[in-house]
């Protein structure tokens, strides 16, 4: 069963331990593969003919690494603690996340309320598209093969594989982002959980909460 | 801002050149959820042009109106987003 | 003209498919400077996710099954270079030729 994460303390250096806590494979040292030369050879060309810059690129990967799951769980905690915030979350999600002070680029990003009725899942059947602007880069099973094709037609047998079992009387919403809108779920705040500071229930808020394949859970 | 009574039926995307609305919400009949205002056409942006912007809208489908007898539980629903152009009224 | 009802393979919503493996593995740092060139490249308006998303499907279902995400990236942005006139296919195989009689390991050949 896929595993979830609680974030790890952020690092920003690409040497030592990535943000979520594993070693970088060593990549230098591995053998040369085709489409890394590629990759090596297309950069190397758009920074000599002044398309890009060297510098542009290293800003573009701090700032990717820098999005992570910690970043939606603040946002949902402030969700829980404030009723005003939770609102314009909803209204609008990429403005209530840019007025917590996230870089989201252009994203255009909505919040899916689960509530006693309804839980929300989201998934991207036409290719892999994921709020990454706000959660940082997608898990590799989000983007797979049986993911993209089940989600939308048994969600609820994909979510009990995550472990997650939702009641007959629940209704599932299955959102498939075929266009231009990126989602990310607001999960219910756990009833033992209340009355925790907003700090202490963003480290309650996982990954897979924010995606639908899980809920949140009491830090390990 | 959302008019969710109004039905959708979606035109068949034989002649589209890029049809990035699923195969599964085609010739289906779903409700509008929101309308989410204008965005480049992906038709054009697919192959580097712009033009006029179009209107992006959610659509609400019943699983059970999607997969039938396949479904897991017919009132579960997906949502998806549909270019207006891509849509026409029941 | 004949009507197509049919669909392309990458549209899988609702095909059959096995269990859902838990994979996760942390992007290296080529991946990375793969997703960073997308941003990029599409933020100086020479390609954009719809283009990216075109040229991945053109590339059919065998490069889906046999590339992994980021090589199936690599390889639509270059086309899409090669298409917004960024750069011609022989001046990428000639820097990639460069490139590769640097060295045999990725950090030798950067």
């Amino acid at each position: 069963m896929p595993h979830d994460h609680h974030d790890h303390e952020h690092d920003h250096s690409h040497e030592g331990l990535s943000p979520s806590g594993h070693p970088y494979r060593a990549d230098n040292d591995t053998d040369l593969s085709y489409w890394q030369a590629m990759e090596i050879a297309l950069r190397e060309l758009l920074i000599e003919k002044g398309h890009l810059t060297a510098a542009q690129i290293h800003a573009q990967i701090n700032a990717m690494d820098s999005r992570s799951p910690a970043n939606g769980a603040r946002v949902v905690a402030r969700a829980w603690v404030d009723p005003e915030f939770k609102a314009a979350l909803l209204a609008d999600a990429g403005a209530a996340s840019r007025a917590m002070g996230f870089d989201i680029g252009p994203m255009h990003l909505i919040a899916l309320e689960n509530t006693k009725e309804v839980h929300n899942v989201v998934v991207c059947t036409l290719c892999s598209c994921y709020p990454r602007n706000l959660l940082g880069l997608p898990p590799d099973w989000y983007k797979s093969r049986a993911y993209r094709s089940r989600t939308v037609i048994e969600p609820r047998k994909v979510l009990s594989e995550f472990g997650l079992e939702l009641p007959e009387q629940m209704q599932v919403r299955v959102h498939d982002s075929t266009a231009d809108m990126r989602y990310i779920v607001l999960p219910a705040q756990p009833e033992a959980s209340l009355g925790l500071t907003e700090e202490e229930l963003a480290a309650w808020v996982t990954r897979d909460s924010m995606i639908g394949v899980g809920l949140p859970q009491a830090p390990q | 801002m959302a008019r969710p009574h109004e039905s959708a039926h979606q035109i068949p995307l034989a002649a589209r050149p890029y049809p990035h609305a699923g195969l599964s919400t085609r010739q289906k009949i779903g409700q509008i959820e929101r309308r989410i205002g204008l965005f480049n056409n992906p038709e054009e942006t697919a192959y580097r042009q712009t033009g006029p912007q179009r209107e992006l809208v959610r659509v609400r489908f019943r699983m059970a109106d999607i997969w039938g007898a396949r479904a897991e539980r017919g009132e579960d629903v997906i949502e998806a987003e549909i270019y207006a152009h891509w849509l026409e009224p029941v | 003209m004949t009507e197509f009802f049919g669909k392309r393979w990458h549209d899988m919503g609702g095909d059959p498919a096995g269990p859902i493996t838990p994979e996760e593995h942390d992007f290296a740092l080529w991946e990375k400077r793969v997703d960073a060139l997308m941003v990029l490249t599409s933020a100086a308006g020479l390609m954009t996710t719809d283009s990216l998303r075109r040229v991945l499907e053109d590339m059919g279902a065998d490069a889906y099954e046999t590339m992994t995400y980021y090589e199936r990236w690599i390889a639509s942005i270059a086309q899409n270079m090669v298409e917004a006139g960024a750069v011609t296919t022989e001046e990428l195989g000639a820097k990639m030729a460069e490139v590769r009689a640097r060295g045999a390991t990725y950090g030798a050949a950067s």
